[in-house]
């Protein structure tokens, strides 16, 4: 390998005019090439926040955090990531807070655009291939962000959640859906605590426990946070009031 | 015969003189740095450790340290302040709600030994940067704070224990210790006495201090505030205050606000308190923090 770099460099340096540039880099260097590189923080972990939905007895419920930061830095407390397309469908979006506005406003014209063709609202189950197929598009240079999904079929009645990764893999489920910088947390208080079958209000309490005791554990989001219990005909929203560190 | 007569007429304080076996050793109170640290077995083993630990500019580094702070102490016309977060953090992982990052120094004068709520005699220093490399050396600098008060029969002063923690520090540069650090006491010699110290080996004396991650919103609050003339009520609710606008603006800094005041007499401990009751009381009572939304 060595031996080879400096060929390279020597007939660069000569005759040829169209050799290749070969930067010399030892091995034994790569733990310092590290620290030349620019830090590159994940996208998913800038602005941090975290979202959660839960399946009930004919009822689901989506929550999310309120914080939007720069780092350790806390920018706003009032940063909603739940987005509403149809009376009982309700988008979540996780990660780079631009990429969260973009892609809410994107599914805002699709979803437009599609009730005014087909005359109706859309139901959950579309909504899914379509953010799947939208976040596809962009396979090579993807939106970093981590959707949820939670809303009830207007035609037969039954809840419906589902999450996504950031190029469109859905990922459906029976009982809960996690994404954001918490995810780790929330896997474990919704293990903890969801139960099959549960009341809207019960639901309410589990789903809200469940969020705010995952974003203590996390530094990055948190500040307050908002939840949609959402019932066959009617939506509930609540702000909570969680802790301001 | 005059021999007989020199040996026993000497001066009678004479005996109470060190001897030149215990003035050697008291010239050599401070330990040479002896201890004996195993080092990785690469070439290079500081880079090494730098690249395995610092997640700042590598931040899937294996190894994540526990850390993330706010600090502050300022000397005021009553003594000293001395006021942390409780928030130990490793990477975004919340890894501690509840640290004690105010640590009394001088085995001697310790809090613990006590009962009463009088105030303690002896040195405060304060926890920010690496947990472990905190915890060891402040609890080393106890050591030696106690050695000097059981050699010289007197307390150390604020200068020269600060300074055994500087000379020691600078003795580890390059090899990865993190700490920033506040040493605050009162000594006859000194009156009221502010350190601060880091892992870089700096050691500066001065009136106000912030140390963490969340320094700069400690300091907004405490130079709008701040004046040597303070009472000491003011004080209190002052490093209290700044405390808590960097728990609320610094994802790294939180938890319970743990305050402390130096004194002539000694340190007095005023509470470790859960930081979200003070935060809304400071919000919905004093009109602060309008920011923040408490209603849809």
């Amino acid at each position: 390998m060595a031996q080879k770099v400096v060929e390279a460099y020597e007939t660069g340096s000569g005759a040829g005019k169209n050799a290749p540039f070969v930067p010399i880099v030892h091995e034994s260097l790569d733990l310092q090439a590290d620290r030349l590189l620019p830090s590159q923080s994940n996208p998913f972990d800038i602005n941090g926040g975290a979202c959660v939905a839960m399946v009930g007895k004919d009822c689901v419920a989506i929550a999310c955090d309120l914080r939007l930061g720069m780092q350790s830095l806390t920018i706003s407390n009032n940063f909603p990531k739940i987005f509403n397309y149809a009376p009982s469908t309700y988008l979540g979006l996780t990660g780079l807070a631009t990429d969260v506005n973009t892609v809410s406003d994107l599914f805002r014209y699709k979803v437009n655009m599609y009730r005014l063709r087909e005359e109706r609202d859309i139901a959950p189950q579309t909504l899914a291939n379509l953010v799947s197929s939208s976040l596809y598009e962009k396979r090579f240079g993807p939106y970093f962000v981590s959707p949820v999904l939670a809303g009830i079929n207007p035609t037969t009645g039954k809840p419906f959640i589902c999450g996504f990764d950031s190029i469109g893999c859905i990922d459906f489920a029976k009982d809960f859906i996690v994404s954001g910088t918490a995810s780790d947390q929330l896997f474990g208080t919704c293990e903890g605590l969801w139960e099959p079958d549960l009341a809207p209000e019960d639901l309410f309490e589990t789903i809200s426990q469940a969020l705010l005791s995952a974003v203590d554990r996390d530094a990055l989001s948190g500040w307050g946070a908002q939840v949609y219990i959402i019932e066959k005909d009617k939506v509930t929203q609540r702000l909570l009031k969680g802790r301001q560190d | 015969m005059d021999k007989l007569v020199a040996q026993y007429s000497r001066p009678p304080h004479q005996n109470e003189m060190y001897s030149e076996q215990e003035q050697q050793d008291l010239t050599a109170s401070v330990p040479p740095l002896s201890l004996k640290f195993s080092l990785p077995p690469v070439d290079n083993h500081s880079a090494f450790l730098r690249a395995m630990t610092d997640d700042h500019s590598n931040p899937s580094c294996p190894i994540k340290l526990a850390h993330g702070t706010t600090t502050l102490a300022f000397r005021f016309q009553g003594g000293i302040i001395v006021c942390t977060d409780s928030r130990a953090t490793a990477g975004n992982w919340i890894a501690s709600q509840t640290v004690k990052k105010v640590i009394p120094v001088s085995r001697l004068s310790r809090g613990e030994d006590k009962k009463s709520n009088e105030p303690t005699p002896g040195l405060l220093g304060t926890m920010a940067g690496g947990a472990a490399d905190c915890q060891y050396w402040l609890r080393y600098l106890s050591q030696q704070c106690t050695l000097h008060e059981i050699r010289h029969k007197r307390r150390i002063t604020v200068a020269a224990a600060s300074k055994i923690l500087a000379n020691l520090t600078y003795a580890y540069k390059g090899y990865g210790l993190s700490m920033g650090t506040m040493l605050a006491g009162m000594t006859p010699q000194e009156g009221p006495a502010l350190y601060y110290i880091d892992s870089d080996g700096t050691r500066l004396p001065g009136n106000l201090f912030c140390v963490g991650s969340g320094q700069t919103f400690a300091y907004g609050v405490l130079d709008a505030e701040y004046k040597y003339e303070l009472t000491e009520e003011e004080a209190l609710n002052l490093g209290r205050r700044a405390i808590l606008a960097a728990m609320h603006r610094d994802a790294y800094s939180g938890g319970f606000i743990n305050l402390y005041h130096v004194k002539e007499e000694g340190w007095v401990h005023h509470g470790f308190d859960d930081m979200n009751p003070i935060f809304w009381d400071t919000k919905l009572q004093k009109g602060e923090f309008s920011n923040v939304t408490s209603a849809l």
